[in-house]
């Protein structure tokens, strides 16, 4: 093999220092290299996209294909933001993201600093806690129910185990009140490690000669961890609210296995809300201004946050 | 070593661990109750209070992999000695196997569209994130911008005209339509990725390499590749694995031939509510995720921030 490379290199080095590729420039070659992913999401995201913007002022019905479509301009959009099923949904939303966010940020961040004391063994045991977070979340709800399963499951057990109640005297995803519980503390148990090796990645990069500093300064232990490690991990932590942030507005195949959205529709999220209007009602026009709508939020959203961040940042 | 007041005591250390290694413990118990559950027998994994101590058996293995019958005593006996050791285990229910399930497929689509996407998202992805590093492409942060977020999306809200599109093509319900997708799903990864790790070689070795003659592709590939090839390998894995877990796509636009087996993973509960099956399909899914993250650690948190943290 080393032959074969001198062999060329020696072979090329009697040319002169060639251009690239004979009348490409470099920024033609540049775009030969970008072009077939820019094509291809194209392709697959952005002209889906506007043919949803599209749809949706229509009332295309994708499973009456022969009917007649007319356009109703603005109307979806109206009755959409009208309409108390959805709001609903937006709320068992706001519930799931806010709940997850807080637990997440706090068992995440406890464990991160706790890690970051650096005990024996600690990369094991991080392996081990960072495993649920790379499963399938569909396989993942669906043991969950089995786990849930009053009377036989594991989940009912432990609890009866801890405070003495009847494991078969509740229902963790049958129940109105504990369901939106239920899925709260699945994606917590799930995701929480992500959270966690983030802010670990935070903590690990201040650099202990700030410590030192404020140790000299008589800084106590307590305030040296609001002025000194709270600031300098808020990045981390920012950044990794912004990645669950999105991925729970979004959440889909977790809480359908789990729930499917029941009991009733108290943990319908607005993804699962729009799969029956769109692949069980069948109102493609409506479900598209829906879809519209959501991604609307998620980015405006998503780039307010951004901003803020980055301000954090430049501190 | 010297002493430095930044360093936890021991007793702290004590204190870390033992709260870490209790939550560590705690996560991990569901992950082997349901590893456990795929070698019960189905009275063993309904009984309460549940049991740790059990007879290990086949049972769920072989009830996921096989479709069964149930025959009168006479047609049993008929049907002579069982002859292998999954015979043997259906036999003491009255029933015989009566052809294979569809666990098999739906696995192999599994493999199929998540290495053909992982290909092609790594083969387009380290492309464009050579572009994107060495090369003046205009609009270049807009692009970047706009390839991170085709990720944003809810996957439903995509899936309408995707469906109708498909339905158009002939792509509905085909491996191919399934490997585009996941590609162009799992393209924001990979270029972000791959721009990071290509970034940090040194630009000095194609330099050296285009004034000894080489050209542009010659130096991409004989001298960028070889150097960003423990980037592209943990890239190509967390693409492999958002393949292999992704489940809303599936679900919406897969019923047959091309399958993956998350959507079909909860339906093998069935009538019967044969828990130790969907336990043993679960764990023949999940198992090989788990080593990849073990495998994976070092590089686990530069994927899931798509390289925005890179310790």
């Amino acid at each position: 093999m080393t032959d074969e490379t001198t062999a060329r290199t020696s072979a090329a080095s009697r040319r002169p220092p060639a251009r690239a590729i004979k009348g490409l420039s470099d920024r033609a070659v540049g775009w030969i290299f970008v072009a077939p992913t820019i094509f291809l999401l194209l392709a697959i995201n952005i002209f889906p996209l506007i043919w949803t913007i599209r749809l949706s002022l229509t009332n295309y019905r994708a499973n009456r294909t022969t009917a007649e479509v007319s356009w109703v301009g603005l109307r979806n959009y109206e009755r959409i933001l009208t309409d108390p099923d959805i709001w609903n949904a937006m709320q068992a939303t706001a519930h799931f993201v806010i709940w997850t966010l807080v637990l997440q940020v706090l068992i995440g961040f406890t464990l991160a600093y706790l890690i970051n004391k650096k005990f024996k063994g600690n990369d094991l045991w991080t392996t081990i806690i960072v495993l649920p977070m790379m499963l399938s979340p569909a396989v993942v709800g669906n043991f969950w129910t089995f786990l849930y399963q009053p009377q036989i499951g594991l989940f009912n057990y432990f609890v009866g185990f801890l405070t003495g109640a009847d494991p078969s005297s509740f229902s963790m995803i049958g129940d109105v009140a504990l369901a939106p519980w239920a899925i709260v503390i699945v994606d917590t148990w799930m995701w929480t490690p992500f959270v966690m090796l983030i802010c670990l990645a935070g903590l690990r990069s201040i650099p202990d000669s700030i410590y030192e500093a404020a140790e000299c300064d008589r800084a106590s232990k307590w305030r040296q961890f609001w002025t000194i490690t709270i600031p300098m991990a808020l990045p981390f932590l920012m950044l990794a609210v912004l990645f669950r942030g999105i991925e729970n507005f979004k959440m889909f195949d977790l809480v359908v296995q789990l729930t499917g959205g029941g009991p009733g529709s108290v943990t319908e999220l607005t993804s699962i809300n729009l799969k029956r209007e769109a692949f069980e009602k069948w109102r493609t026009g409506y479900a598209s201004a829906y879809a519209v709508i959501l991604f609307v939020t998620v980015f405006g959203l998503a780039s307010i946050y951004v901003k803020a961040l980055n301000k954090v940042k430049e501190r | 070593m010297s002493f430095s007041v930044t360093q936890p005591t021991s007793r702290q250390k004590w204190f870390a661990g033992i709260l870490v290694i209790g939550y560590a413990l705690l996560t991990i118990l569901p992950l082997l109750w349901i590893i456990a559950t795929g070698f019960k027998s189905p009275s063993d994994a309904i009984a309460y209070p549940p049991k740790v101590v059990f007879e290990p058996t086949l049972e769920g293995y072989v009830n996921l992999f096989t479709t069964r019958t149930r025959l009168s005593p006479e047609a049993l006996s008929e049907a002579g000695a069982p002859q292998t050791w999954y015979d043997r285990i259906v036999r003491q229910y009255g029933m015989v196997i009566s052809g294979p399930s569809r666990y098999g497929e739906r696995f192999l689509n599994s493999v199929i569209i998540g290495f053909g996407s992982t290909f092609l998202s790594i083969f387009l992805g380290t492309l464009a994130a050579y572009g994107f590093s060495r090369f003046r492409v205009p609009l270049k942060d807009d692009l970047m911008f706009f390839i991170l977020s085709t990720r944003m999306m809810p996957p439903i809200a995509v899936a309408i005209p995707i469906f109708l599109m498909f339905r158009q093509l002939g792509l509905s319900d085909t491996h191919l339509g399934m490997i585009l997708l996941y590609t162009a799903v799992n393209l924001s990864l990979s270029v972000w990725l791959l721009k990071g790790f290509i970034d940090e070689i040194p630009i000095e070795y194609e330099e050296a390499a285009l004034i000894d003659g080489y050209t542009r592709f010659q130096a991409f590939y004989k001298v960028v590749l070889p150097q960003a090839a423990t980037g592209i390998a943990s890239t190509a894995i967390f693409c492999l694995i958002f393949s292999w877990n992704e489940y809303a796509f599936a679900v919406l636009l897969t019923s047959g031939t091309a399958q993956t087996a998350p959507p079909f993973i909860p339906t093998i509960i069935g009538v019967g509510k044969d828990w130790p099956a969907v336990a043993a399909g679960a764990t023949l899914f999940l198992v090989p995720v788990m080593v990849f993250t073990v495998l994976l650690r070092k590089h686990l948190l530069r994927g899931i921030t798509f390289g925005a943290v890179r310790k």
